[in-house]
């Protein structure tokens, strides 16, 4: 081999290994989780990260079998539907208004919106509380939806206006001049247009809802309403000297999101990654 | 033609209007603006939340804040939060989206790897490192008694707590930054590379002279999620601390929840989400503001 091609073997070599390692980095957390949900406590304490000696199948079947874990999945589910449903639906339509239609204080209505990104639901959380109970949401699904959409508003509401602009003016007129009316012109033409940046924002709300754990905490008290993040908690505080149980818990709540983001990864890297795309 | 069509399109206007913007005005205003105004309300009383408040007690919440150790410590471990994320995170985050942003073979693996952790839940990231941290049954105390020194509780011992905390919140997310700058990458001219390379420019010199400057935009917008990121963290916090040990592991929001939330300090808890508030519109102007006089 000729000096260059050396040299190139040794750049590629350096650059596998930092990537494996990075990875190892990586998976090491995510596997011994995973197969610490197979073993027993004590077997925890003297082999905390290889596979399993005696793989129990009953820590992982006997979460499976509870009613709570399908139960906090369900809520989570329920309250994460809802909010991408209710953000995904008020903001086209609100972004519609933007993009399309001219009328006084365009301008400034949308500036009013985007005050939305600037800060964190937390900046307002008590009034927030307050304004749930004052509605008699208090412990409701409701009381999550509603408050988690408002957060998401601003930036469904900056992504849909964008892409809707990029819809040609030509058909816009034609279907005037043929008589179609702004409303029907949004569900006959901007929506199925608009097919990529509604999973785009969907997937986005959905996945911010179902990752909450803030606002939950603070809006609901009974356990049975309970979206999984919260319910983990209370599992890993009733839990908390059977490390085994608790990590096959986790496994069984993070399982559905990452078998979702393999099977859809394209979908979902741009939909994680548009909010900042646009910033 | 066109002044009929004018005329017509404000007449026709007046529904859409009506219907499409109502839901989401709503909802902003009654969820988002009127809260926050509340908040800037409510932290001149002394309040607990229920009926009306009347204690007015002028700047003294504002003042107790700054009284409270812990919520300098919070304070200052956001900036510490933010300094690893920008001197630690991004170069790590931009040096590994170099390495799988090129079609080196596997690449496409490597990057969902990376990104893997970033799709996880704060809580469940959390959980899963706080068993890594325990001393007991955990990794890092395996690899200790393994090298003959008695497990470490991290998570337990106040000069320590932070830093793994540190490794968590980079552990998670330099995958979410990864992926920004590799679509930063690609948005990079090809043929531009190729020129410098034919004048003569190494790896490095591309990497300095041509490609950085025109991630520019991408760097920016990374920066601004690690400032918003760390100013907001809590749900990562939670399972792993809870702000403790002795409040070394607190942030601003932490604070927020337990000397504000869990006692019911409707009017102190509000101050402190008015200065969270304060910060983060100071930094997004002033953030704005350079960066659009660096464009120019």
């Amino acid at each position: 081999m000729t000096r260059h091609g050396w040299q190139r073997l040794l750049v590629t070599t350096a650059m596998y290994a930092v990537l494996v390692v990075m990875a190892c980095i990586i998976l090491v957390p995510l596997v011994a989780t995973l197969l610490g949900g197979f073993k027993t406590l004590g077997e925890l304490r003297t082999n905390p990260s290889g596979l399993p000696r005696e793989w129990q199948w009953d820590n992982y079947l006997g979460i499976l079998a509870s009613a709570r874990y399908w139960r906090m999945l369900g809520n989570s589910m329920l309250i994460a539907s809802l909010t991408a449903l209710l953000t995904l639906s008020a903001g086209a339509m609100a972004a519609f208004a933007f993009a399309h239609v001219r009328f006084f204080g365009r301008e400034m209505m949308f500036n009013y919106f985007l005050l939305g990104l600037m800060f964190p639901a937390a900046t307002a959380v008590l009034p927030l509380f307050i304004q749930i109970r004052d509605f008699g949401l208090l412990d409701t699904y409701w009381g999550v939806i509603l408050p988690e959409s408002a957060f998401g508003l601003a930036m469904s509401i900056l992504l849909f206006r964008d892409f809707f602009r990029a819809i040609p003016h030509d058909l816009f007129e034609a279907a005037f001049v043929d008589g179609c009316g702004y409303i029907r012109f949004f569900f006959a033409m901007t929506l199925p247009l608009s097919r990529p940046i509604l999973a785009t924002v969907a997937i986005f709300s959905f996945v911010r809802s179902w990752n909450n754990y803030l606002l939950p905490l603070i809006m609901l008290n009974s356990e049975s309403r309970y979206p999984w993040p919260l319910g983990i908690m209370v599992f890993q505080g009733e839990y908390s000297t059977e490390w085994q149980l608790v990590l096959a818990f986790v496994t069984l709540t993070i399982l559905p999101a990452v078998i979702v983001f393999f099977a859809a990864q394209k979908h979902i890297i741009s939909g994680l990654t548009a909010g900042a795309v646009k910033g | 033609m066109s002044v009929a069509l004018g005329r017509r399109r404000a007449w026709t206007a007046a529904p859409v209007l009506l219907l499409f913007l109502p839901p989401a005005l709503l909802l902003f205003t009654a969820l988002v603006v009127v809260p926050i105004g509340e908040a800037g309300w409510y932290s001149f009383y002394d309040w607990s939340g229920y009926g009306v408040p009347t204690n007015f007690v002028g700047w003294r919440n504002f003042f107790l804040i700054s009284r409270y150790p812990a919520f300098h410590t919070a304070l200052i471990n956001n900036l510490i939060i933010i300094a690893v994320s920008l001197c630690i995170q991004l170069p790590m985050a931009l040096g590994l989206a170099t390495l799988v942003a090129s079609r080196i073979r596997g690449a496409l693996v490597f990057r969902l790897i990376f990104f893997l952790p970033y799709i996880l839940a704060d809580v469940a990231a959390g959980l899963i490192w706080s068993f890594m941290f325990d001393g007991d049954y955990g990794i890092t105390g395996a690899i200790a008694r393994a090298l003959g020194f008695p497990a470490p509780f991290v998570l337990a011992d106040p000069n320590w707590a932070l830093v793994a905390v540190l490794v968590v919140i980079v552990w998670k997310y330099f995958g979410f930054h990864m992926m920004l700058f590799i679509a930063g990458l690609q948005g990079i001219d090809a043929p531009l590379l190729d020129a410098a390379a034919i004048d003569g420019a190494n790896r490095w010199q591309r990497f300095r002279r041509v490609i950085l400057p025109l991630l520019r935009p991408t760097i920016r917008l990374s920066v601004f999620f690690s400032v918003i990121g760390s100013l907001q963290l809590f749900d990562l916090i939670m399972p792993l601390t809870k702000g403790g040990p002795a409040d070394s592991t607190q942030t601003i929001v932490t604070f927020l929840y337990t000397f504000g939330i869990t006692r019911m300090r409707v009017g102190f808890g509000s101050a402190v989400g008015v200065v969270l508030f304060l910060i983060c519109v100071v930094f997004a102007f002033s953030y704005k503001r350079l960066t659009f006089r660096d464009d120019e």
